[in-house]
């Protein structure tokens, strides 16, 4: 049956898709990559921060930032853009620090409610076929409206319990060590492992292949987003108890945070390309560089500059390895 | 009986798709669809799969009580879903896989009865033994990413999948032009099954342009022309001859129509008249050239590297060619979209502007667009290409898609670039409105102007003086005067495939 075998009426042969394994890859080592050299040079600089404490304290705000990052890359799977994650996770960081050690079982039902818009808002993206950045960023202003009327300045106090959670001192490694394994596990086994991960990640490559399959779309994609919020709430009950007390602007800089560390961790703007573990190496290793600038010194000005150097670096090289294998 | 429509029409805005379409297909046969691009058959599908309800007509299925469709509203609910719980399969002409995802888990996503956990293996088992079956020497893995894979073998996974039964039942099979990536060797093996199936008394409808194939494997062929049903026979009693004229193909239209003139002209001159020269490479094949006034084809099967020449020539154009030598335009060029949608119309702004934007070079003065010339010209190419609209000023959306084909045309024509490159402008277009564009290239060529059309419709051919057949992304062959033959041009695009 071999004697003679089809030839392949593409342009890439067997040595294209040996190159396209490489290419693949370097790009899953990437983040590992880079979080291992900064982490590298922050000891270098700092050999005192390689204890548990040290690692403690670098990481530690890296924690809700990987479950935002998580949030983001679901919605980055259907090839969309959340622009509301940010105020969203501070809207839950105020309803922690307000309604939760009062009312408990209002802050549960109104942090449902609020999971429930975002289901919301992702049926209305697909049934009205509208453009999920128009969506979020008008959401976005909704979250932040309900935070400043929960909390006008700043002040609240975030549940015993939640606050005792985040200082609890976890065997053997630092709780943001166990924290980014956990969570690194639960998006691999949610979006690459499950039927329900591969449908989304179908729904962002070829909608009409999901849609001629006969799956219900609104539903999928309801789903995503209401998987969003949940990670959402995660992130934001996670920053109230590291900081005790929230602001209705607290997160707001983790829209964009969250999309550098997804995009850094391998995801694409559009196909459905996300990877779950590389978005929580990127959401680390994003905090890390703001904690090494602050071990060399730099004045906290030119800190965010830097920041922003630091990622453009790294997604430079990505770009570098997709151009070596050749992809347009 | 198995289904049946009776009476279904369709209309898309202006264009009627169906008018009064009956069909009734049995168990255990194969059904060929055959008829021109535009002449319904791909409606008449959807409206098979459930995709689509018909404005009138109805459609009924064994084993479900009633019509499912009634005039206009989907009665019971044949829905693309329920149509697969049913049994029925659908590969269409596009591929319908998600370029990012394995080959298992293509199958998962096909398959929504199938389990949430654990199904992994059992999907690439199953999609490995409907590949191995009917394409045995596949060389494909279950975990390879779909995107990386040659087109060609990407239609391999789509049709296997499509015959993988897996948790769903399968009584009816549409294959909608399933070889047309596939080479010969694999092309056979899927002949070859396809009779297997009806064998076992399942149903099954191939829509392919491909005589050779059609003849080789249906029982009984339906003949489509303009939305109509034109002649229904057992393939064992009619012939080539007769199937070609039901569709419609006119034998006096189809010897050449091509506007020869002026290639004389450029043979006199040499090389000079040159406007377009592409050297011969190793990578890219044979070399082309092209001269004033005359029409060049590009062939060969869609996606095999002539929208990349196109967009090559266009870029030597405009900023000269990287490699010395290698490609040479002179003047400059216009480029006619084929997919109106995402590379053609500016859906917002309105008919004169959507014309006009090609021609602002000329409108330009001192860094204004002078609005009275615009409206002028624009008033005079409406006239001249007879654009059905009361006001020039309504918005693009308002015109029908051939008529927004025909501003796409004026936008080119209507620059002063001496090259034309043409992307398979023609798709989804109405016949009226293609006789119109025919006779425009015509006139415009005799006056000098050179087109390189890139067709994936035959017929268009023979309206091109010379014809470069592409092949793998390479040009493999030229065809020229009598020699451009659906025939030749087939047999150059298979050529290293069937070697």
């Amino acid at each position: 049956m071999n004697l003679s075998p089809a030839v392949p009426t593409g342009t890439t042969g067997a040595l294209g898709m040996q190159r396209g394994r490489r290419v693949a890859l370097m790009q899953t080592l990437l983040p590992a990559i880079a979080l291992v050299v900064l982490l590298a040079a922050v000891f270098m600089r700092q050999p005192r921060a390689m204890s548990y404490f040290g690692v403690n304290l670098l990481l530690n705000l890296a924690i809700p930032v990987m479950f935002a990052t998580l949030a983001q890359m679901m919605v980055l799977a259907v090839s969309d853009l959340d622009l509301s994650i940010g105020p969203f996770v501070s809207l839950v960081a105020c309803i922690g620090a307000t309604l939760m050690p009062t009312q408990p079982v209002l802050a549960v039902l109104a942090l449902a409610a609020a999971v429930g818009v975002y289901a919301l808002a992702g049926a209305l993206i697909q049934a009205r076929q509208l453009p999920s950045i128009v969506v979020t960023l008008g959401l976005s202003f909704v979250w932040l409206g309900c935070a400043v009327l929960l909390l006008p300045t700043p002040g609240g106090t975030a549940p015993e319990w939640l606050q005792a959670a985040m200082r609890v001192k976890t065997p053997l490694l630092p709780l943001p060590i166990w924290m980014a394994v956990a969570t690194g596990i639960v998006g691999h086994l949610l979006i690459t492992r499950s039927a329900f991960g591969t449908l989304v990640r179908g729904l962002g490559g070829n909608p009409a292949a999901i849609g001629r399959a006969g799956w219900n779309m609104v539903r999928i994609r309801a789903g995503v987003y209401a998987i969003a919020g949940v990670f959402g709430v995660c992130a934001g009950l996670m920053l109230v108890g590291q900081s005790t007390s929230a602001d209705a602007n607290i997160a707001s800089r983790y829209t964009l945070v969250a999309i550098a560390a997804a995009i850094l961790g391998g995801a694409e703007f559009a196909g459905g390309k996300v990877a779950p573990v590389g978005a929580v190496l990127g959401a680390l290793t994003v905090t890390l560089a703001a904690s090494f600038l602050t071990f060399l010194n730099i004045a906290p000005d030119w800190q965010v500059g830097m920041q922003g150097l630091i990622l453009i670096a790294v997604l430079g090289l990505r770009a570098a390895i997709d151009l070596a294998g050749g992809k347009r | 009986m198995l289904i049946e429509v009776r009476g279904a029409a369709k209309a898309f805005g202006a264009v009627q798709a169906l008018r009064g379409v009956s069909l009734q297909l049995q168990r255990g046969e194969c059904v060929g669809l055959v008829g021109h691009n535009g002449a319904g058959k791909s409606t008449l599908v959807n409206i098979l799969c459930g995709a689509m309800a018909p404005d009138s007509g109805e459609l009924r299925i064994a084993g479900r009580t009633g019509a499912e469709t009634e005039g206009g509203s989907i009665g019971a609910g044949w829905t693309v879903r329920e149509a697969r719980r049913w049994g029925l399969r659908c590969v269409f002409q596009e591929l319908s896989l998600c370029d990012n995802l394995t080959l298992a888990e293509n199958m998962r996503i096909a398959q929504p009865q199938a389990a949430e956990w654990s199904w992994r293996a059992r999907a690439g088992a199953q999609l490995m033994a409907s590949l191995n079956t009917i394409f045995p020497g596949h060389g494909l893995r279950v975990d390879d990413v779909v995107g990386e894979l040659p087109i060609g073998k990407r239609q391999l996974v789509e049709v296997a999948r499509a015959f993988t039964p897996g948790a769903q039942p399968l009584e009816l099979m549409i294959l909608d032009e399933p070889t047309s990536s596939l080479d010969g060797q694999a092309s056979a093996q899927l002949l070859a099954y396809i009779r297997k199936f009806v064998a076992a008394g399942k149903t099954c409808v191939l829509i392919t342009h491909k005589l050779r194939e059609i003849f080789a494997v249906t029982d009984r062929l339906v003949v489509m022309r303009d939305g109509q049903v034109v002649q229904v026979s057992d393939t064992s009693k009619t012939d080539r001859e007769r199937l070609v004229t039901a569709m419609g193909q006119d034998v006096e239209a189809t010897p050449r129509q091509a506007t020869t003139r002026a290639s004389g002209a450029a043979k006199t001159h040499g090389s000079d008249a040159r406007v377009v020269e592409v050297t011969a490479t190793a990578a890219g094949g044979i070399a082309m050239h092209a001269a004033r006034g005359e029409v060049i084809g590009l062939a060969g099967l869609a996606g095999h590297g002539q929208t990349e020449m196109l967009i090559a020539l266009q870029d030597a154009a405009l900023h000269g060619t990287r490699r010395q030598g290698a490609m040479r335009v002179d003047g400059g060029t216009s480029f006619v979209a084929g997919d109106r949608q995402t590379d053609g119309v500016f859906a917002l702004w309105s008919i004169a502007r959507n014309m006009t934007v090609g021609w602002f070079a000329q409108l330009r003065q001192r860094g204004l667009i002078d609005a009275k010339q615009e409206a002028a010209q624009a008033q005079q190419w409406r006239d001249r290409l007879g654009l059905v609209t009361p006001d020039m000023a309504l918005p693009i959306g308002s015109l029908s898609g051939g008529n927004q084909q025909k501003v796409l045309f004026a936008r080119a024509l209507g620059s002063s670039a001496p090259v034309i490159l043409m992307d398979d402008p023609m798709r989804g277009v109405d016949v009226g409105t293609k006789r119109d564009v025919y006779a425009l290239i015509k006139e415009e060529a005799r006056g000098g102007r050179t087109f390189v059309w890139y067709t994936t419709e035959f017929d268009e051919l023979h309206h091109c003086d010379r014809v470069y057949v592409f092949n793998n992304g390479r040009v493999v062959g030229v065809l020229a005067g009598d020699d451009i033959n659906e025939e030749r041009v087939v047999a150059l695009s298979f050529e290293e495939a069937t070697a």
